[in-house]
């Protein structure tokens, strides 16, 4: 009984505010709605409470210093972005990386686009009151974290890409575990697409809501499993294979109906082909060099530097100095296969940064920067112009525009970030549909802070 | 809230509630979990299975401040929502603490920019720090231990 | 291949590893982007990214201070191109995309915060990182990273 066809009464709309601090674990965003009763009519999207001025801050670093920076940007797949931006680097310099590294790089990415499309999902799971199913996924990613952390040495927030190659090779028995972990995963999923793909409630509550069609999808710049959902199959892997995807085996899934439901089905499809590309590479992968059997001609980095200190240096003649366990995975040997082949760019290895002075010499001009203040040093500096390197996030296109001066810091970093053209169709996805709708509209976005207001 | 007059004099008895008190206050942990950025991720895992807040009677998060008594501000804080936090940290009514999770919250972390806070404790009273970018769960859970000690110690009675 | 096609409004192009870049001026901007747009030899749909540069600092730099990036992408043909416009500090005004690109919209508000240029025709030009109170573009060289404008709060 609209109210408006009784002449006593006035209606008009309500304005109500939802957020910023509101109880959903996404982040910081505030929705001005203008409802009539419980049926939205409009909404004002508000961001910028997580701004943390990154592109400031990456033209006050050197280039190595901006990837921590990256890896805040989209949290949930740190790796994604390390590996963008360090493409990007070296797409300025020109320089190609060895194969082991492009593998490796591969397999991390694909596991962290995992992780995203977990916390994705767990989360908008749970504020439809399915908390099971966030506990299965939220463990299912512990799984991954402790996958990460035994290569990285990090769970969350990794730095471990390197312009020119990556932090250091793969630990012992990385592919057994990685195996294990995949399995244990893939029958988390199982239970989870057991609890909710045919749920009626679920289905209920995402079936044809959040609606956007095709163009519209266009129109706004939207890329990855936004829009895939509506029907157009643009995948950066696909379109332009960067690493090693051109010789794998993957599937993109494609939905049909554009609203949350499809894209609820193309995340969960998206990760089997994740896991199903980490397996394959796992198999592709060139095989790391074997540590060279010293048949007891290794002495160990604490006794070797007593030794050089009581001036005995005889007893450190034809030895090898075995290195930290902190540089695991980045000796001499294991360099070759990591690293790119360029002085420019990347620093070398320990043993030569200790042992010769070419080796310290190329390290201090390396790491020391400005060049102008008697320090003596350079920095990385690649060529003067301006690359854009797209890479596929969890979200869709992440892109890196880097301009560089010749000097040892970027000029301008640009980040092209996945859900910026997403929130900003949000009141087309939200308008005509209830309060209680924005909840899962909302959830299916992945709105990461991080990358919206960088 | 940290007034921390250990061992209040008194008789045996208050001194007694107070004890009952603190027990019944350190166990019933009602958080609100101010999550803004990668530090949330870590609380997520800290409050899920495998790292679980639960056990130590701090699982329930209240997502409104009049419910809750631990404030936990999770995550860089930018001088745009900082108002926000100050009014939310003042609709919260007594016994309240305030906990700093992330180095973000410290003291600011790697961020000094124009848009960051250095530190929270330039706009509210913070009771336990946890550091760390983003500090592990262990830390976490540590952080939780301490806070439950403090509010143990702490003058029950107004 | 693009500048020969569309010869006569490019000022000049670009093709360093491999990224095809045209520069256009600033009144032809819209004539280009329609034909890009709209032309099935072109067919770029999708407007990946829209922001500006700031060359203040930049060393042995001649011309204007800002200069306006696009990146366009044409899902048919499979083909990016990267457009430049550059923009005169004094008036720092550029025609808005938003009648073209509805993914305009944002981009423009932040370009407008962050660096100050202003984009004719857009509906609604305000701040959108940044909060309202605040003086300046900081993205701009000149402005000092730790310049704080607090709300509340010390100053440092």
């Amino acid at each position: 009984m609209p109210l408006t066809q009784n002449s006593n009464f006035k209606s008009r709309t309500m304005m109500l505010n939802m957020g910023p601090a509101h109880p959903a674990m996404h982040g910081i965003i505030r929705l001005v709605l203008t409802l009539d009763g419980e049926n939205v009519e409009g909404c004002d999207v508000h961001i910028g409470y997580l701004h943390r001025a990154f592109e400031k801050m990456s033209e006050q670093s050197g280039y190595l210093q901006v990837i921590p920076y990256t890896d805040r940007l989209n949290y949930v797949s740190p790796l994604i972005n390390n590996v963008g931006y360090c493409m990007a680097v070296e797409k300025l310099f020109g320089i190609d990386v060895p194969e082991r590294t492009k593998y490796i790089r591969v397999i991390l990415s694909e596991i962290s686009r995992v992780t995203d499309h977990l916390t994705c999902i767990g989360a908008s799971a749970m504020e439809l009151g399915a908390f099971t199913a966030f506990l299965y996924m939220i463990q299912a990613r512990e799984f991954l974290y402790e996958l990460i952390e035994s290569v990285t040495g990090a769970r969350l927030t990794v730095s471990y890409v390197r312009v020119g190659g990556i932090k250091a090779d793969l630990p012992e028995g990385f592919e057994e575990k990685t195996r294990e972990a995949i399995q244990k995963t893939r029958k988390l999923l199982k239970d989870c697409d057991q609890l909710l793909t045919r749920n009626r409630i679920f289905i209920d509550r995402m079936k044809d809501v959040g609606v956007i069609s095709k163009e519209e999808a266009l129109a706004y710049g939207i890329t990855g499993p936004f829009l895939r959902s509506t029907g157009v199959d643009y995948d950066v892997r696909r379109a332009n294979p960067y690493l090693v995807y051109d010789r794998l085996n993957f599937e993109i899934p494609v939905g049909t109906q554009g609203d949350n439901l499809d894209r609820y089905l193309c995340r969960m499809a998206e990760m089997e082909q994740s896991m199903r590309i980490v397996e394959q590479a796992l198999d592709q992968i060139p095989k790391g060099p074997i540590q060279v059997d010293t048949e007891g001609n290794v002495i160990p980095a604490a006794e070797a530097v007593d030794e050089a200190k009581m001036g005995r240096i005889e007893a450190l003649a034809g030895k090898r100095v075995a290195p930290d366990p902190t540089l695991e995975g980045a000796h001499k040997d294991q360099y070759a296969a990591i690293e790119a082949p360029e002085k420019r760019a990347v620093l070398p290895a320990k043993e030569d940064t200790y042992g010769n002075i070419e080796g310290l010499m190329n390290h201090f001009k390396m790491i020391m920067m400005g060049g102008g203040f008697g320090m003596g040093g350079h920095g990385i500096r690649p060529p003067k112009g301006e690359v854009y390197f797209p890479v596929e996030g969890g979200n869709g296109e992440l892109g890196f525009y880097v301009v560089s001066d010749g000097t040892d810091r970027p000029y301008r970093v640009r980040v092209r970030p996945p859900c910026f053209p997403i929130m900003a169709a949000l009141p087309i996805c939200l308008k005509g549909y209830t309060v209680a709708d924005i909840v899962p509209t909302f959830g299916s976005v992945n709105m990461i802070g991080g990358e919206l207001d960088r | 809230m940290s007034e921390e007059t250990l061992n209040p004099t008194g008789g045996f008895f208050t001194s007694k509630i107070n004890e009952i008190l603190g027990w019944a206050r350190k166990y019933s942990i009602f958080q609100y979990p101010f999550v803004t950025a990668c530090c949330g991720m870590e609380y997520m895992s800290t409050a899920c299975a495998h790292y679980d807040m639960d056990r130590f009677g701090a699982g329930l998060p209240r997502f409104s401040p009049r419910q809750s008594d631990v404030l936990m501000v999770v995550g860089t804080i930018s001088h745009k929502i900082a108002p926000v936090l100050k009014e939310i940290y003042e609709q919260m009514t007594e016994p309240k603490w305030v906990v700093a999770f992330g180095v973000c919250t410290c003291t600011g972390g790697f961020y000094d920019n124009y848009a960051t806070v250095m530190g929270i404790d330039t706009i509210i009273p913070v009771d336990v720090y946890i550091p760390g970018c983003p500090p592990r769960p262990e830390n976490v859970l540590d952080g939780l231990i301490k806070l439950q000690e403090k509010i143990q110690k702490q003058k029950q009675l107004v | 291949m693009i500048t020969e096609k569309l010869a006569g409004k490019v000022l000049s192009s670009h093709d360093f590893r491999g990224d095809e870049t045209i520069v256009v001026k600033g009144e032809s901007l819209l004539e280009v982007m329609r034909r890009l747009k709209e032309d099935p030899e072109f067919e770029f749909n999708i407007l990946m990214d829209l922001s500006a540069v700031d060359y203040l600092t930049f060393k042995e730099h001649s011309g204007p201070r800002f200069e306006m990036v696009y990146h366009l992408y044409s899902i048919p043909k499979n083909q990016r191109l990267r457009v430049k416009v550059l923009v005169e500090e004094k008036t720092a005004e550029v025609p808005s995309l938003t009648g073209l690109w509805p993914a305009a919209d944002w981009y423009e508000r932040e370009v407008w915060d962050m660096f100050g240029i202003r984009f004719t025709g857009h509906p609604d030009l305000k701040r959108i990182l940044m909060y309202d109170e605040f003086v300046g573009h900081p993205l701009r060289k000149d402005y000092p990273v730790n310049k704080r404008q607090p709300l509340i709060g010390p100053k440092n």
